[in-house]
């Protein structure tokens, strides 16, 4: 989850993820370092008493700061695309949930075996314990196993919605009558917050998304036990 | 041909990929395999043959189709108003 003073992305919980904040390392420098460099010419140039009245043109330097450029584009274009095709990438998942958006919730359906449903409401303020997280906890979370591929199919019931995890790199828009695919493998065990991130009405900021990533049979005793419950 | 359905039917983990909805918009995949489910079953009811071979399409798209969705097309169907041809 987010923590206060943050400036980064959270810690990635998935390989995209991973790929997506590296990649944001890589072009963030060029663009720091293209900055410095322009910001330091511009001081150069207005501190200087020197001035230069006969030049006329410069061949040399304008064919590097043509090709330098292209040279830096290509080298940001390239990694981007490997992560745009790696991202859409055919993928054979090994569960299915369905993540159905409502004014104000969110509700998950596993459907590959029983029909397993369950309402995903925010915990109110005043009905959190100690050491949960205000606007963010639910009181039914989305367990998934871990290290295995989840399709994740968003829609909604009434309005627009989002469904965002940002650790695991994923937001898919919530429409009503269409059905959404999204993929993931959640690559630790862990606990992932997200927020609805389509403005939704009065509480579009109060149905939060938990997603809980567990070993294999914990998750199917998690099922059986929710399935009991229903 | 039966015993590779049950087979298939006893492996089945999810929803598997489908060449004919490769793309982001799965609507269509769960519609198709909803009106597919319902016309083989009809089909084969009226040649008298055991539907089996028709549960396949009955556990895709138990995937992925939402639970409010089926319903609403069950009750359609009761009510004769649903909008596909089966």
């Amino acid at each position: 989850m987010a923590h206060p003073t943050q400036l980064g992305f959270q810690d990635a919980a998935s390989p995209v993820m991973e790929e997506l904040l590296h990649f944001h390392d890589h072009a963030l420098m060029i663009v720091l370092l293209i900055s410095t460099l322009v910001l330091y010419i511009i001081t150069a140039m207005v501190s200087t008493k020197l001035t230069n009245k006969y030049i006329l043109d410069s061949q040399e330097i304008e064919i590097v700061w043509t090709i330098l450029p292209a040279v830096i584009l290509v080298l940001i274009a390239l990694p981007s695309l490997r992560i745009l095709y790696l991202m859409d990438e055919i993928n054979d998942p090994h569960l299915t949930i369905k993540a159905m958006g409502h004014q104000w919730y969110w509700s998950y359906e596993y459907t590959d075996y029983e029909n397993l449903g369950f309402d995903s409401y925010m915990i109110p303020t005043q009905d959190l314990t100690p050491g949960q997280f205000r606007l963010l906890e639910t009181d039914h979370r989305m367990v998934v196993p871990m290290e295995s591929p989840v399709r994740v199919l968003v829609s909604a019931e009434d309005v627009l919605h989002s469904w965002a995890v940002p650790s695991l790199g994923v937001k898919m828009d919530a429409v009503p009558g269409r059905l959404n695919q999204t993929a993931f493998i959640a690559s630790r065990p862990g606990v992932f917050y997200g927020q609805c991130s389509e403005i939704c009405g009065a509480n579009h900021s109060f149905m939060p998304i938990v997603v809980e990533a567990v070993p294999l049979e914990h998750f199917e005793n998690w099922s059986s036990l929710m399935l009991e419950d229903a | 041909m039966a015993e590779d359905i049950q087979q298939k039917l006893e492996k089945y983990r999810t929803a598997p990929f489908d060449a004919r909805f490769p793309n982001q918009n799965q609507t269509r995949n769960c519609w198709q395999n909803y009106l597919d489910y319902h016309r083989c079953q009809k089909a084969l009811d009226a040649k008298g043959v055991d539907t089996a071979p028709c549960d396949w399409y009955k556990r895709v798209y138990k995937s992925l189709c939402p639970l409010s969705w089926i319903e609403k097309w069950d009750t359609q169907r009761e009510d004769g108003t649903f909008p596909g041809k089966i």
